[in-house]
């Protein structure tokens, strides 16, 4: 815009012109924008909707975003069926867990892997490395009889168990380390006399506060979203995930898609929130997955 | 003396996570290899070496091609409908940055990527249903019979394709901001100069400019598009409990082989397949990124 203003100063005229229509492009722009935006999460928007319709409402054409009659039957009927509250629980359980496990390990490792050049680190971070690029997919049956050995299946430690670590984690703060600790600072410490736990607990991690916390949030949604372990590891009605729990809820004789919206909209709400508030983290972390070099 | 005592240090503080680490990434992953090259159902306690005879198996197996077959049409779907997408829509939020909407843009072209999988594939299940869904009452309005979208083998496909595309677009876009938010100012003033109008800019400056992270997007979107389960668990599923009778996808297939045919090895040498795709478009993907560095 900034050339429309240069050219405006020197024609006066044909600037004003060249400036509306810069303006009107841009407006048809934002409408459109405006329009997309709306029918991406149209979807979502209706499945709440659909939540408080009644079984006669869900037949009405055009469908309406605010149901005439709104009713909590569905709500009601699912509370009744399901142990709605506990998947919730789990779900909330083992996203905590892993993230805690996923910040702590990566936090360590990542430090130790970027500033302390030892051929055997090199090692190790190239078999994190390699092992990144398998997905989960692949390894996750022998995983089950790992599992299944320890006796944690139906379990939240058996959950847990796949997702204690994570590659893109220990990766993204290694990067950091390397970018925003200069060794110098580190070196000055110890010639200080602080001993190395001493400086990983009151230098690095204070300076690694915003990494970690992209990085949590990162780890919080992946194991949320997680499907096909918890739909595994877990074939007891008590020990399912949200996600697992919904999936097969769904498949039920006499579910109706009123019911099914409603449990849906139960879970999504409060993680469309969770996402709303934490936005910033996590789009900072997602970014730096694009930049690795 | 120093140098031995930092190296304590390293080794103490990286050996829980890497043991960690070993075991339930590292040994899981050699051990699917290796599992894949033997014949184990759960039940019996030997598991004889069978060579490549389950990867020859595989090649054989119609369940299992048509697993391949629906899984590779979906992956490439998502890419070809995601990927241009997410470039045009990127490229209008960066030149509407300094609108008031610019985060509710991205914000809501977002979360779709990051709500959970199963309330999303449900939201989607009642606009593909066919007696209720808005998708066919619309089609009937403009005199188009209604479809059975979700019970017919190839629209069914098409609905899990635009499901994941769906949710794929969030993350391409993103990454594609940064990426138009990381190319030289100049180039763009240079080109307003010479006239170029703002399409183009963005055809003949933005497109060959953005190659790299096209492909990286494409790889990525790629590689998980080819890990699809949950949609197709959910979307194709029927009401009378069969789940993903409609649409076989690799996961799928590689589950049900190990957990109800019981056939562990076979279900490994599946995996060791999907390892491979990933491994070869992921070499692509270095191959071409090194490609264009030494030009």
């Amino acid at each position: 815009m900034t050339q429309t203003i240069a050219a405006s100063s020197a024609h006066p005229k044909a600037g004003g012109r060249m400036r509306t229509k810069g303006k009107l492009i841009d407006f048809s722009i934002d409408v459109f924008l405006f329009g997309f935006s709306i029918l991406m999460i149209l979807p979502l928007v209706f499945l709440v909707s659909n939540a408080f319709k009644t079984p006669q409402e869900m037949l009405a054409w055009p469908p309406r975003l605010i149901p005439s009659d709104p009713t909590l039957e569905n709500f009601r009927s699912v509370l009744a069926d399901t142990p709605l509250p506990l998947w919730i629980f789990n779900s909330v359980a083992f996203s905590t867990l892993s993230m805690v496990a996923i910040v702590i390990t990566s936090a360590i490792a990542g430090y130790v892997l970027a500033k302390f050049p030892f051929r055997s680190l090199n090692i190790i971070f190239i078999l994190v490395l390699a092992t990144a690029i398998v997905p989960f997919e692949v390894y996750m049956i022998p995983l089950y009889f790992q599992a299944q050995a320890l006796g944690v299946l139906n379990s939240l430690w058996g959950l847990l168990l796949g997702y204690l670590v994570m590659s893109f984690g220990i990766f993204l703060v290694r990067q950091n380390v390397m970018h925003s600790i200069p060794d110098e600072l580190l070196e000055a410490a110890r010639i200080d006399g602080a001993g190395e736990f001493w400086i990983f607990w009151k230098i690095v991690l204070p300076l690694l506060r915003g990494a970690l916390g992209a990085l949590a949030v990162l780890a919080f949604f992946q194991a949320w979203t997680s499907f096909a372990w918890p739909m595994i590891v877990t074939t007891t009605r008590d020990s399912y995930t949200i996600e697992v729990g919904l999936a097969l809820f769904q498949t039920g004789f006499t579910v109706d898609l009123g019911r099914l919206s409603a449990a849906s909209a139960a879970v999504l709400v409060p993680s469309i929130t969770l996402f709303v508030i934490l936005r910033r983290n996590f789009v900072q972390g997602v970014a730096s997955t694009g930049m690795k070099e | 003396m120093l140098q031995q005592k930092r190296w304590r240090f390293a080794i103490l503080a990286i050996l829980p996570t890497l043991a960690i680490f070993a075991w339930v990434r590292m040994y899981p992953i050699v051990e699917t290899l290796r599992l894949s090259l033997h014949q184990w159902n759960i039940l019996s306690k030997n598991k004889p070496f069978v060579g490549l005879a389950n990867f020859r198996e595989l090649f054989h197996d119609q369940l299992f091609l048509n697993a391949l077959t629906n899984t590779s049409i979906i992956a490439f779907g998502v890419v070809i409908l995601t990927v241009p997408t997410a470039m045009v829509i990127a490229g209008l939020i960066h030149h509407r940055t300094h609108s008031r909407f610019s985060g509710f843009y991205e914000t809501s072209v977002f979360i779709p990527h990051v709500v959970s999988l199963v309330p999303a594939a449900m939201a989607w299940k009642w606009i593909f249903d066919a007696k209720l869904g808005p998708l066919n009452a619309l089609l009937e309005f403009f005199g188009i019979p209604a479809q059975a979208w979700l019970f017919d083998p190839v629209l069914s496909v098409i609905c899990i394709i635009i499901l994941c595309s769906w949710q794929a677009l969030g993350y391409a876009v993103l990454i594609y901001l940064v990426g138009f938010k990381n190319l030289p100012v100049s180039l763009f003033e240079a080109a307003k100069l010479d006239g170029a109008s703002g399409v183009q800019r963005f055809w003949f400056v933005s497109v060959p400019m953005l190659k790299p992270i096209t492909l990286y997007v494409s790889v990525v979107t790629l590689i998980s598009a080819f890990n699809v389960y949950a949609q197709a668990f959910v979307l194709a599923s029927d009401s009378q409990g069969a789940p993903g009778r409609q649409v076989r996808v690799l996961v799928l297939d590689m589950l049900e082989n190990s957990f109800r045919n019981y056939r562990v090895g076979y279900a490994a040498s599946e995996a060791v397949v999907l390892l491979s795709i990933v491994l070869v478009l992921t070499l692509i993907q270095f191959g071409l990124l090194r490609e264009k560095g030494r030009k």
